[in-house]
């Protein structure tokens, strides 16, 4: 009991230090372990993952809040579209083949990587060239942050913000139906579709998840998928990671970010896909 | 009114009211963890979780007269639902600060997503 409980603790800390700099959930980390080294039951291990989300978004919110890096209105207005995607994606759960979300979200996945992997190479970390943008300007989208990295304010414009929505619907559909934080969606929607830069992009996605996942964390809750043993370690292991991980990744340049998210979207894009064909990594 | 054109005043208030946001979410954050751990305390050193077959409480009925019996799994479920609740406080407490900003547009948006959150927790 207490050595599992000490390992729990361990994995939640390395989970929660690398979601908050990749602006992930914690979730992909957390179940494939759960699942593939301690042989836990699938729904067990979406239950603690979805706990694990919230833990991450709620430890690492504290740090950007001081800092400011975080776009709080982006973070409302998208998650406008996000939670009503968790509660479709609840609803949908029984009708729709899993399957071809898979392999549809796999898809964008690998997409957004070789996307990434194509700025890096033009525009290393540069604010990226935004048109100017009347519904960006309207909904007051627009900020800035301090980038503690280069030691300056960096102004930011976002546009194409009914693509933003849309990519975010799927995200909140994914979390809602496979029980993950869908940081990485969330990710891509602000960087890739809204052109906002990536530190603040993955500061807003980690709030966002929070709100997301706590829509369908009740019904695992109520449904008895969240254990007790396994969700609580995990989570206190979670805050001290979190904490640590959005100190460390706002010191972080943000082509070091990049370059470690790359193969990481990449490797979760293939895998999706590949698990929705039925095949396993 | 254009963003870029926002005063400092108006900038200095937002970055007020997102620091009182932290706090308050970090008073909701420790408040769970505490809870986590006093629950998970209690079961490292008794050795027993209070149930009976891996059992572990689900209903708000089962969590508070497991926790009147000072079982450590309910303890530790409802430092669970506490953390739950973190970030639908925190959308709350974001509805106040744009209304005291006199946002009203993101009131209305920000209130729309707390029903959305509401309508899930029936689902």
């Amino acid at each position: 009991m207490l050595m599992t409980a000490l390992i729990m603790i361990g994995i939640g800390v390395f989970a929660g230090i690398a979601g908050a700099i990749l602006g992930l959930g914690g979730g992909v980390i957390v179940t494939p372990i759960l699942t593939l080294a301690f042989g836990l039951n699938i729904k067990y291990a979406i239950g603690a993952s979805i706990i694990v989300v919230i833990a991450t978004s709620s430890g690492s919110t504290i740090a950007y809040l001081k800092d400011e890096v975080l776009n709080l209105r982006v973070a409302m207005f998208l998650e406008i579209a996000t939670t009503i995607g968790a509660v479709s994606g609840a609803l949908l759960t029984g009708i729709l083949n899993p399957k071809f979300l898979y392999v549809l979200f796999g898809l964008l996945l690998i997409f957004s990587g070789f996307n990434m992997i194509k700025k890096l190479r033009n525009h290393q970390g540069a604010v990226q060239k935004v048109h100017p943008d009347k519904m960006a300007e309207k909904l007051e989208l627009n900020s800035s942050y301090y980038d503690k990295a280069s030691k300056k304010t960096v102004n930011y414009q976002v546009e194409n913000v009914p693509g933003g929505l849309a990519v975010m619907f799927g995200a909140g559909l994914a979390s809602g139906l496979l029980g993950i934080g869908s940081g990485a969606f969330k990710v891509i929607a602000m960087d890739t579709f809204m052109k906002m830069p990536l530190k603040p992009s993955s500061a807003t996605s980690n709030l966002m998840m929070g709100v997301t996942a706590a829509a369908s964390a009740t019904v695992y809750f109520f449904n008895g998928s969240i254990l007790p043993q396994i969700a609580v370690p995990l989570a206190l292991g979670i805050l001290v990671g979190a904490v640590l991980g959005s100190r460390i990744m706002q010191r972080l340049p943000a082509k070091w970010i990049r370059i470690v998210f790359i193969p990481i979207i990449l490797y979760l894009g293939i895998n999706m896909a590949l698990q929705g064909f039925g095949v396993k990594l | 009114m254009k963003p870029e054109e926002q005063n400092p005043k108006v900038a200095k208030e937002m970055d007020d009211i997102e620091l009182i946001i932290g706090k308050i979410l970090r008073i909701g954050v420790i408040i769970s963890a505490i809870i986590m751990i006093i629950g998970f305390l209690l079961l490292i050193i008794t050795g027993k979780s209070g149930y009976a077959n891996n059992y572990h409480p689900t209903s708000f009925s089962e969590i508070f007269s497991g926790i009147a019996q000072m079982k450590p799994y309910a303890i530790m479920m409802l430092g669970i639902f506490c953390l739950i609740l973190t970030p639908v406080l925190r959308v709350v407490v974001s509805i106040y600060s744009f209304y005291k900003e006199h946002d009203y547009l993101y009131v209305y948006i920000t209130s729309f997503v707390l029903i959305v959150l509401i309508f899930s927790f029936f689902l």
